[in-house]
């Protein structure tokens, strides 16, 4: 593998890490959160919105990063306190979150298709990794920040239990909301970073449906990873290869164009078909009630 | 000192009064004894002392002092631990995280285990316990995790435990270990309350026994005032025959016979099993549990095929017939595991009452429908008959007691009137009055001239029950007994120990 493709996985796999890490915080606590996409996709477009009217990236980010923590609490919300559906309110998410930025775009910016460019996030440059931005390299510091809290801390070894039989966690004294909202909300945020990457890291204005997949290719990323973090990473190195290559195949123009494209969704379907059977979730998908 | 006392505690679900003023004290050290029915409201109590229900009156007293608990938390707090009827363990965590599971003890944001480590290992002391810590809890047999759900609830400092019908998942030998160990922990000064509906191991731990009926406190005395008798009537509110009256029943012919039936892994393989069951006698199989019985009952049922020998029904060779051949032939079962065998949970009664037989001439309409209005009326006949307690014939099995449970499959099998019933832990689980009522059927059965093979670990309920005896083990008939002789006969042909040791010549 030359540097560069190296370099190129290592920043197409970004967003789909942050995806599955979000995702895997979420699935720990006994929440699939089928709204990952719409999750990024919001953000990116508050981060683009943000930065747009301020002029400050910084700003763009925490914005996107808010609408990514408010995400979160409405889907604890609906899911963990009311008990709904979390393939619906996950769709939901999806779906709102697909109109919202398209109807906002068109009001500020009079094109549902795309933004005005806006100032981004400059890269650093790292022996190997290349000139990448802070966000890649966030990522990575987040595989092993919380592959040590859930595994390591008092705080990870609750969440675990939370997810996996939640009366247990009752009976032995623990807040079961408390850290099933808690998860869902920082798995939520940790996604939404995916989103901003793509609109202030990678392309630096706002596309709509630029997310394209990626959410629910983290989805399979944190699956073949098996729920762990430096599992979600491998995986999401492979993806973002297959992503890598496309752009690859793309430049030298030896199979039409359409074909390729296609490539990173046929891993994911390759891989997950060849293994999703025999995966077995750390949690139960059902909502909590007591009494 | 009273360690516990409750005054007057109610708590409704809806229109059902699950405890209805109940007073309980606890003294400090002793192993209080919570005997009654299921549905007696045993759960909901301890479930409202440890902060799991919100009681809708009543006050809670812990060393004399008023208490308010409102969560497990809170009763963790003040050192009331609790094992609770379905084990509360997290499957894919390690024995040690479940046991410091929002205890955890703390180095910087870590958790110390080296202080877990050493925690736990005092507990193994105090307990008797050794157990391999890292080992996931769902590679776990059962037993060994209720030692889990013990080191838990020490771990996290109890004085008082609440033991919620811990015997009922256990095989005989945990028993007895379980109960070694709670003797253990009085002796280290804890108070412990032990619910069960099992009077032998109320007499063979408690100290003092409180009977609850239908939510109502019955009344509690020391166990030395106690008889097997005034407790089982306390407990159903009437008198309960411990003996069952065995008319004489003219034994008919033979009806089922195997010969040198053997089998191969997976289970245990049976070897040369042989023997004659007779219309109108009850034929009991004693024996530890796993030394065959089950592998012995798939052959009779088809379920499984032999290796060797014959499986004669009727003087017809049944050996390779399928399941369905032999119910039409008149082979009835009552599975060992209802729930895995004998019924669908989530189905309704009338659903499960025609369970495999719905093919059935009065439960079809045409081809290809089934005859709804029939099987219903069936359905509210077979409530009607077997005393099954249900508002009607709709609701979901899954809500009923087990005893009504087991009275679904009963009345199913018993419905085409079959003539051999293999009928397989009948009462496991079962509370006293569900259990009597049974073994009452299975004797009625008899008295028609049906024949019974009765599999049981519960050695009362076989020498109770049957005509004859065979001991079982390790996949062969060791021996036969009268079911008068002596349970230290049956001691030693279940352990296995030759036939004369036990006094008795082989019957085969
Ligand atoms: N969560 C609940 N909701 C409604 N009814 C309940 C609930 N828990 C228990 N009950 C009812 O309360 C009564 C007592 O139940 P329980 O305490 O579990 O009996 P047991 O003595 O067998 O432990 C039963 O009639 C049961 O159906
Ligand atoms: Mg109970």
């Amino acid at each position: 593998m030359s540097l560069s493709l190296f370099q190129a996985m290592v920043r197409m796999a970004t967003p789909i890490l942050f995806a599955a890490l979000g995702g895997c915080l979420c699935e720990r606590v006994g929440v699939i959160n089928i709204g990952l996409e719409g999750i990024m996709l919001t953000a990116a477009f508050f981060g683009v919105l943000v930065t747009y009217v301020t002029g400050v990236p910084l700003l763009g980010f925490l914005g996107g990063l808010a609408s990514g923590v408010a995400w979160g609490y409405v889907i604890a919300l609906l899911t963990v306190r009311f008990y709904g559906n979390q393939i619906v309110v996950g769709t939901g998410v999806n779906v709102f979150g697909l109109g919202l930025s398209a109807f906002l775009s068109q009001k500020i910016w009079g094109s549902r298709g795309a933004s005005e460019a806006v100032q981004g996030f400059e890269s650093i440059w790292v022996p190997y990794l290349g000139e990448q931005t802070f966000f890649v390299y966030l990522g990575f510091i987040l595989v092993f920040a919380l592959q040590f809290f859930l595994f390591v801390t008092p705080w990870g070894l609750r969440l675990r239990a939370v997810g996996e039989n939640p009366q247990a966690a009752d009976t032995a004294g623990i807040n079961v909301f408390r850290y099933k909202t808690l998860g869902v909300v920082v798995g939520s945020a940790i996604a939404s970073l995916g989103g901003l990457f793509l609109s202030l890291g990678h392309l630096r204005f706002f596309a709509w449906g630029m997310t394209s997949g990626r959410g629910f290719i983290g989805l399979a990323a944190m699956i073949f990873g098996k729920w762990t973090p430096v599992g979600c990473l491998l995986a999401s190195l492979l993806f973002g290869l297959a992503d890598a290559l496309q752009m690859r195949l793309q430049a030298l123009g030896i199979l039409p164009s359409q074909v390729i494209l296609l490539i990173p969704y046929l891993v994911t379907i390759l891989v997950l078909s060849g293994f999703v059977g025999r995966a077995t979730p750390p949690a139960r998908y059902e909502p909590y009630k007591k009494e | 000192m009273i360690a516990l006392a409750v005054r007057g505690l109610t708590k409704r679900f809806g229109d059902i009064v699950a405890n209805d003023h109940i007073d309980l004290d606890v003294a400090q050290g002793e192993i209080h004894g919570l005997l009654g029915e299921n549905g007696a409201g045993k759960s909901v109590l301890s479930s409202c002392i440890y902060g799991l229900y919100r009681p809708d009156s009543g006050r809670i007293f812990l060393w004399g002092k008023e208490v308010h608990i409102t969560s497990p938390f809170d009763a963790i707090r003040l050192g009331i631990g609790m094992v609770h009827q379905h084990l509360m363990l997290v499957p894919h965590l390690s024995v040690w995280e479940n046991i410091v599971l929002g205890r955890e003890p703390r180095r910087g944001i870590q958790v110390d285990r080296k202080k877990v480590l050493r925690d736990i290992e005092k507990l193994f002391e105090e307990t008797g316990f050794q157990l391999d810590l890292s080992e996931e809890i769902a590679n776990l047999p059962v037993g060994v995790r209720q030692q889990v759900e013990i080191l838990k609830v020490l771990f996290r400092g109890a004085d008082i435990l609440i033991l919620d019908e811990p015997t009922a998942v256990l095989t005989p030998q945990e028993v007895d270990q379980l109960l070694a160990t709670l003797r253990r922990l009085k002796a280290q000064g804890k108070t412990i309350i032990f619910i069960s509906h099992k009077l032998k191991e109320v007499f063979a731990l408690c100290d003092r026994v409180t009977v609850l009926r239908r939510g109502k406190k019955v009344g509690t005395l020391p166990i030395g005032e106690a008889t097997p008798e005034i407790l089982a009537e306390m407990m159903v509110g009437r008198r309960v025959f411990f003996e069952f009256p065995k008319e004489r029943v003219e034994k008919g012919g033979v009806l089922l016979t195997l010969r040198e039936v053997s089998t191969n892994p997976p289970g245990v393989p049976l070897k040369g099993i042989s023997f004659d069951v007779r219309s109108g006698e009850i034929l009991g199989i004693a024996g530890v549990e796993g030394n065959g019985q089950s592998e012995l009952v798939e052959v009779l049922v088809g379920l499984r095929r032999p290796k060797g020998g014959a499986v004669l029904f009727q003087g017809k060779d049944i050996t390779h017939s399928s399941p369905k051949e032999r119910i039409r032939l008149g082979i009835a079962h009552v599975p060992e595991d209802r729930h895995r065998l004998g019924v669908i949970l989530d189905f309704s009664i009338w659903e499960n009452l025609v369970l495999g037989f719905e093919t059935e001439p009065p439960f079809r309409k045409g081809w290809i429908t089934l005859n709804l209005q029939a099987i219903r009326s069936f359905a509210r006949q077979k409530i009607r008959e077997f005393e099954i307690t249900v508002p009607h014939e709709n609701v979901p099995l899954r809500t009923l007691s087990g005893g009504n449970q087991q009275k679904v499959v009963v009345a199913r099998e018993l419905a085409f009137e079959p003539s051999l019933l293999v009928a397989c832990q009948p009462t496991r689980g079962l509370d006293v009055a569900a259990t009597e009522y049974l073994r009452n059927l299975l004797l009625a059965a008899r008295r028609k001239g049906k024949a019974v093979l009765l599999i049981s670990a519960d050695l009362d309920e076989i020498r109770a029950l049957s005509d004859r005896v065979l001991v079982m083990y390790e996949g062969k008939i060791v021996g036969e007994l009268a079911p008068e002789s002596d349970e230290y006969q049956f001691g030693l042909l279940m352990g296995g120990k030759g036939f004369d040791e036990a006094g008795v010549a082989s019957s085969s």
